[in-house]
């Protein structure tokens, strides 16, 4: 064992924030990396720059607080930099600047601290195939140095819906299985944190809405979740979110008020040609910008006078039937495709 | 044989109680169902229900344990190499290679389809323009963002003009934007008459399908068009007529 | 200690699980063993032989007859003078020689005691090896005859003399040799590509997150390889000594402390690949390409070191496997001590001490 690794009490550390404050993230700047597996997004502005001409990095970082207790949610596709954001604050990789602290422990110089007392769950399925659904739980126990029995409440819930299954190899179940052994892999030592990288990525709808229950459940319970997502439907069922973009964050805000800012007038169509009608609101002059919603076209309305009556007579010069307008309000995707075409 | 499927042009996919088992276990339970020419056809279900065992079989990759497909006209039990040869095929984890630039790729899959050189570099130069992928010709494939790799993908997908494209939950994980940027390249393909046959975990998505085939638990539970379907589960949204049906599965691991 | 006993119990099972690797990790030593000791080695069966019995007496005669009549052998000729025995290797007209000594039957009756000279070929070595051994255990049983016969003890010496090749260097040499890269590869190769898994498979991203110390993943990682390890090392000596008949002329103990030292040294070289790599292919590549063949070529294993270039000796220096195979020749051939083969044990110690430091040094607590 390396000589200089010694053992730091941790037990006289005053948490950097007050009780009230779980993650506290300050200006984290993290340049895009590539690692053998795979690349990865970086996380804050993208900085043009290399080793020879590295960019001032103060002000480009990402910051944010999550509460105690609070589902924060990270919502933004693939390669915004949310599992960047995931590896920082679980002390898998360093930032490039900017500082970060989980329960009150820098995630640089406490990473000790910090892995005793978070739950992680990465977003790729990661548990062993080739071992049965208990063994993972249980050897995922003593990796945290304790044992099912211990905290069997505290997973009760998720796990007995897989216990019946629980001889079978985790590498044989089926994606909702795996992601609620994976679930109570995280949850075994009890964490006061919770990290959640995608865990609905690629699960279906039912078992994604049945895991967001589990979530809130765990909420309850005092552990705080801090979870990610490419799906913007799950954004309402978060306490607060950030849309998350190329690295940046386009907002932080509970999902309520992001919808009451929405800045635009959006309406629903819809006719009997849908295709066509998506082309002719593309070329109205009054038309913001419109997008396929489902089975009804999303249009925001840049010009505050114009009425759904004007839009109406628009669409039956171009010869649309059956055309229905109702004046909605926006869902996060809405204001995410808004505030990402800024 | 008595019970060959008589050939329909305007039927680009004929299913008839096709069936997959692994041992003891059914994947795929007895489903039949038609697609028509130049039709966008959803193809829904819960993790587990059997949708990749399937669309495998469709493609030609697996062999049926009973009931018989055609495909473009071949059966895919056994005019496998034909069947392959009239369909495009993209999934989310799968497309394109990384570690080749965008023009290599196209390239590699033109000569893969047997297209003629210069044929290839005509039709790569449009698609660039239709993309606006013009700078990025040159660029390695794992350097360009998700949503960009998978309309590349998609127009790959379908580079050769097959009667029929699988395309196997191509937008997870894409932005809403250029997801449905990516529907609007759907659209274009269908009415170029290429038929398109989709999975997706995104029920918005589920709308803008001609019809919508549900699987639960290895059979086809409900298939309709989105609006029909809504009205007969007395749904607001294609999530709900989801939600209705899967969960009355009963396969809880499989 | 709990989570190092449940981690190394759930490295158990992904090895017991795999059945394909485990097997083929049984059975490689075996497979190789064999290879090199009897597919290399040509049939024994009715290998000719050639006769010198100056007295043609009835002893010399009934020792020909008995050896003629079995399978083993075919006398093909008879000479009559020591000069006529080069030749008769150079035509190849026969793989062995039998030489009785002059007034062979009388000396046996009188003296009790006669000498036969076994001359054999061992441009094959290993097919030498056994041929003389059958001819050797022929005349032993003519022995046991006369003495049933007259009560008195007879002694007829059988001196067996090997031409071309008399220190019967490979027939010996391949058993260290496999050794060498045995464990090598089931030590290095195996160890990194387990270490490496976990990081393609995402599960060392939970490993890291958690308390678990980076010490109990490698020494749990290490455990059953060095278990693996230690059984294909007792099925290369059963096989070498109760099959090949290769004898275990030194001391055992010193052999398995010297092996156990080398399991050290490669267990340190696996860890130091895996912290190089970051997926099992590339962890397969650098240990195949980076260990295995220059452990074949350049550890005298198959070619002996001392006719290579000076540069390439030079080289070969640094490869455990050479330290160790020559320190199991001088153990397990010569019959040599602990003591002389304090140079390659101090050698593999140091090695196994410096890769031992860098790979702790290396071993990351982080992704990067």
């Amino acid at each position: 064992m390396k000589k200089n690794e010694t053992i730091v009490d941790n037990s006289n550390l005053v948490p950097i924030q007050g009780l009230g404050v779980a993650i506290e993230v300050k200006n984290l700047y993290k340049n895009y990396y590539p690692i053998k597996s795979g690349e990865f997004a970086g996380l804050g502005r993208p900085a043009i720059g290399d080793k020879s001409n590295p960019v001032p990095l103060q002000g480009l970082g990402v910051s944010f607080e999550v509460n105690r207790g609070e589902i924060f949610g990270i919502i933004g596709p693939d390669g915004a930099g949310k599992t960047t954001l995931f590896r920082i604050l679980t002390t898998l990789i360093l930032a490039n600047s900017g500082t970060a602290s989980v329960d009150g422990f820098d995630v640089v110089n406490d990473y000790k601290e910090i892995r005793k007392r978070v739950g992680y769950m990465p977003g790729k399925f990661s548990l062993y195939q080739d071992l049965t659904v208990e063994e993972n739980l249980n050897f995922f126990a003593t990796v945290f140095n304790t044992t099912i029995e211990e905290n069997y409440e505290l997973i009760k819930d998720i796990y007995q819906q897989i216990e019946p299954f629980k001889k079978r190899r985790a590498g044989k179940l089926s994606g909702g299985m795996k992601q609620k052994l994976a679930l109570s892999c995280a949850l075994i030592h009890k964490p006061s944190v919770l990290f959640l990288d995608e865990p609905t990525t690629g699960v279906d709808p039912v078992s994604r809405k049945e895991f967001w229950g589990m979530l809130k459940s765990l909420r309850e319970q005092g552990i705080t979740i801090l979870v990610s997502t490419p799906y913007m439907d799950e954004a309402s069922l978060c306490d607060r979110i950030a849309l998350i973009q190329n690295g940046q964050f386009l907002k932080i805000e509970t999902p309520e008020n992001i919808v009451a800012q929405y800045e635009n007038k959006l309406w629903a169509v819809e006719s009997d040609n849908m295709h066509k009608l998506l082309i002719d609101l593309r070329n109205n002059e009054m038309t913001k910008n419109c997008f396929a919603f489902g089975d009804k076209h999303h249009v925001s309305i840049s010009n505050e006078q114009m009425t759904i009556e004007n839009l109406k007579e628009y669409l039956m010069k171009e010869n649309h039937t059956n055309i229905q307008i109702l004046e909605i309000e926006p869902t996060v995707e809405d204001c995410f495709m808004q505030l990402s075409q800024k | 044989m008595n019970n060959t499927i008589q050939h329909n042009p305007n039927k680009v996919i004929i299913a008839e109680n096709l069936t997959k088992r692994f041992g003891r276990f059914t994947a795929v339970d007895n489903i039949s169902f038609e697609v028509e020419k130049g039709e966008i056809f959803g193809f829904l279900g819960a993790n587990g229900a059997g949708k990749t065992t399937a669309m495998r079989m469709l493609c030609g990759l697996s062999i049926p344990t009973g009931g018989k497909g055609l495909v473009a006209g071949y059966d895919i039990g056994s005019q496998t190499e034909l069947v392959k040869k009239s369909i495009g095929y993209m999934s989310q984890k799968f497309s394109l290679y990384d570690d080749l630039k965008v023009w290599e790729n196209i390239e590699l899959f033109g000569g893969i389809y047997g297209l003629k050189d210069k044929e290839i570099k005509t039709k790569t130069d449009d698609l660039m323009k239709v993309l606006n992928f013009e700078e990025e010709r040159d660029k390695l494939v794992g350097s360009l963002p998700l949503g960009f790799k998978q309309k590349l993908a998609f127009s790959v997908s379908i580079f050769h003009n097959p009667k029929l494209v699988f395309l196997d939950e191509p937008t997870g994980g894409v932005d809403p934007i250029t997801r449905r940027q990516f529907w609007e390249l759907i659209y274009d393909a269908t009415s170029r008459g290429i038929t398109v046959f989709v999975t997706t975990h995104y029920m918005d998505e589920a709308e803008y399908c001609n019809r919508v085939s549900i699987m639960v638990d290895g059979k086809i539970e409900a298939l309709d068009s989105p609006k029909n379907l809504k009205s007969q589960f007395n749904a607001k949204s294609m999530d709900e007529v989801f939600q209705q049906l899967a969960r009355k599965s009963t396969r809880k691991a499989d | 200690m709990k989570q190092l006993l449940s981690f190394i119990r759930k490295e158990f099972y992904h090895i017991l699980r795999d059945r394909t690797t485990m097997m083929i990790l049984l059975l490689m030593p075996i497979i190789q063993i064999i290879l090199f000791g009897f597919a290399l080695s040509t049939e024994v069966k009715d290998t000719q032989v050639a006769v010198l019995a100056p007295a043609n007496d009835d002893a010399s005669q009934r020792i020909i007859d008995k050896i003629n009549a079995s399978e083993y052998f075919n006398v093909v000729a008879k000479i009559h003078k020591t000069d006529e025995i080069r030749t008769i290797f150079r035509d190849a007209k026969a793989k062995l020689v039998i030489v009785f000594e002059d007034n062979f039957a009388e000396k046996l009756r009188h003296n009790g005691k006669a000498h036969i000279l076994l001359i054999a070929d061992a441009t094959d070595p290993n097919a030498a090896t056994s041929f003389t051994f059958y001819a050797s255990n022929i005349i032993a049983s003519y022995q046991q005859e006369l003495m049933g016969e007259n009560k008195n003890p007879y002694q007829i010496t059988p001196e067996v003399k090997m031409l071309y090749n008399p220190q019967m260097l490979s027939a010996f040499s391949f058993v260290p040799g496999v050794l060498g890269m045995i464990m090598i590869l089931i030590c290095a190769m195996m160890t990194s590509i387990a270490i490496v898994r976990e990081k393609e498979m995402g599960t060392m991203e939970i490993l890291l997150v958690s308390p678990m110390k980076p010490i109990y993943t490698i020494l749990s990682k290490i455990t059953p390889y060095f278990v693996l390890s230690c059984v294909n090392f007792a099925t290369i000596m059963l096989l070498s000594v109760f099959v090949l008949k290769v004898p275990i002329a030194g001391s055992f103990l010193s052999l398995v402390v010297v092996s156990l030292l080398y399991i050290f040294v490669s267990l340190a070289l696996g860890l130091l690949v895996s912290t190089l790599t970051d997926s099992q292919q590339a962890a397969m590549l650098i240990s195949g390409m980076g260990l295995m063949i220059p452990v074949m070529l350049l550890s005298g294993m198959i070619f002996p070191t001392e006719n290579m270039p000076v540069a390439l000796q030079y080289l070969s220096n640094i490869i455990p496997a050479k330290w160790y195979i020559s320190a199991v020749r001088a153990i397990m051939i010569k019959g040599l001590g602990i003591t002389s083969v304090l140079k390659e044990v101090g050698v593999l110690s140091f090695m196994g001490l410096v890769l031992v430091t860098i790979s702790l040094k290396k071993f990351k607590v982080r992704l990067e």
